[in-house]
């Protein structure tokens, strides 16, 4: 470690140490010390990210390093006392419910023409799961293709229809919107033309570029015939739709991510540093 | 053996699956493959715990360039799973561990943190790719800026401070009901015709693999 790098070092431990005792200082309660230490310790690890701005360094490592470690065990977690606990363990064993304080589920699993009762049943993921980290293990890591068989197999199963149903027929018949909205003839329809918001012509102009730019972005995708003629103007438009939607969706993305930055700044400014109220 | 058995397991069960749909004695089966599903994917979370712990051991037996910084994936892993796992700090076994307890404390004060201001730190390099997005070099790129600049013009008061003085008849041109028509218009058709191409690339995938005509997910040697 060089010279410059431990001064800075124990120039940050020693901010960290005086920025906890100070903020101790200015909360009320029992836990005092305890809660002053977690906001210090949020706060620095916020700065620790927010370093790499200026390069890339040993405090953003760090925290990068504990955020990897801590967000694989949450996850672990949360599936171990959701998934398995929460949702096998009523379905597995009457004592293994009970241990857990989980009301037990068991029945039988009935088809009609066979009945399996569901402890047998639920044996299966448990051990495909189990074969899952086989993966581990070179001399029987290929097992693990067999809980991977069946989650490809579940997945192409289950969301061939569900897509076709929500992201193919639904989106279809939802593009077919009347292109004539609340019409009463010409003579009404110019009477009462306007660009407000909520008009008969922004409703109309609305569907026919819902209907118009579905068509045109489809083409757009439709790379059987080459984009000349008619084909390639409706195609041209299709790209124009595309670019909106990219335009909005970033716009979209951009103000998220700031939104974002303003909650740290905030819990900075406000938590931390009691700057503001 | 290796190959052809989790073909037969991916064939039957994508047959079973798309069967309780129609079928009403299999309509169960679906929701317990679902389940199943979920169940495998947590094992999928103790093999990924279990190879974070192989890297980091290894790069640490080993002193691998920044091995000191596995020391702390490797610590911040263990605590927070034995907090979480051992429920350390709720009262009983049926606590809500995201709630309370050490679990829930590390969550909020070491987890939450660092994962929004990663996110948020996504705003600056956003920033810098809008730059380069934003400089309107040919037409297409030109309608890419305007509806971002509505969108995000739409969403701030300014946006409405700077239109707020076109008449009732011509509200549609405000910022933010622009934005609004954006948003449920154009952008709503680009969305159903990206989403319908989704939709037909899952259904085409999907009876792929179902068939067996799809076998790359096996593994290099799956023939």
């Amino acid at each position: 470690m060089k010279r410059t790098s431990l001064i800075v070092f124990a120039v940050v431990c020693l901010i960290f140490v005086l920025s906890w005792v100070l903020k101790a200082g200015t909360i009320d309660g029992d836990n005092a010390i305890q809660d002053a230490f977690l906001v210090t310790l949020a706060s620095f690890l916020t700065l620790a990210i927010m370093s790499f701005m200026y390069k890339d360094n040993a405090y953003y490592k760090f925290a990068e390093h504990l955020f990897v470690g801590v967000s694989a065990a949450y996850w672990m977690c949360v599936g171990f006392w959701s998934t398995i606990v929460g949702n096998l363990v009523p379905r597995l064993s009457e004592g293994l419910s009970e241990a857990f304080g989980v009301p037990y589920l068991g029945g039988e699993l009935d088809f009609g023409f066979l009945t399996l009762p569901y402890p047998l049943l639920y044996f299966i993921p448990i051990i495909l799961g189990a074969f899952l980290l086989f993966r581990l293990v070179p001399k029987v890591g290929w097992l693990s293709r067999w809980p991977l068989a069946f989650i490809v197999g579940t997945f192409a199963g289950l969301n061939l229809v569900r897509y076709l149903r929500s992201d193919f027929m639904s989106q279809i018949s939802s593009t077919f919107v009347p292109l004539l909205v609340d019409w009463h003839g010409f003579g009404h329809f110019f009477a009462n033309f306007s660009l407000a918001a909520d008009g008969q012509f922004v409703a109309m102009f609305s569907n026919l570029v819902i209907f118009l730019g579905v068509v045109c972005g489809l083409i757009y995708f439709f790379f059987s015939k080459e984009h000349t003629g008619l084909f390639g103007k409706a195609s041209r438009v299709g790209i124009w739709i595309l670019m909106i939607t990219f335009g909005a969706s970033f716009g979209y993305t951009v103000m998220g991510r700031i939104s974002l930055l303003v909650g740290r700044l905030t819990f900075l400014f406000k938590d931390w540093l009691g700057i503001i109220s | 053996m290796r190959r052809e058995i989790p073909l037969i397991i991916t064939i039957s069960v994508g047959f079973l699956a798309i069967l309780s749909f129609f079928s009403p004695p299999f309509e169960p089966l679906g929701e317990d493959f679902t389940l199943f599903f979920d169940i495998i994917a947590v094992f999928a979370f103790f093999l990924g715990g279990g190879n974070l712990m192989r890297v980091h051991i290894d790069k640490l037996i080993k002193r691998k360039k920044d091995w000191g910084f596995s020391i702390v994936t490797l610590v911040g892993f263990l605590v927070m799973l034995v907090a979480g796992l051992g429920k350390i700090g709720a009262e009983s076994i049926t606590s809500d561990i995201t709630r309370e307890g050490l679990f829930s404390t590390l969550y909020y004060n070491v987890h939450l943190p660092l994962g929004s201001t990663m996110y948020a730190l996504l705003a600056f390099f956003v920033a810098s790719a809008s730059y380069r997005a934003f400089r309107a070099k040919n037409r297409e790129a030109t309608v890419l800026l305007i509806a971002a600049f509505i969108i995000l013009l739409g969403s701030t008061p300014i946006g409405q401070m700077l239109t707020n003085w076109m008449p009732e008849g011509m509200s549609i041109l405000e910022i933010p009901n622009l934005a609004v028509w954006i948003m449920s218009s154009p952008n709503l058709a680009g969305q159903r015709a990206i989403m319908i191409g989704i939709g037909l690339g899952v259904v085409s995938m999907s009876l792929r693999l179902i068939l067996g005509i799809e076998r790359t997910y096996l593994g290099k040697d799956s023939g």
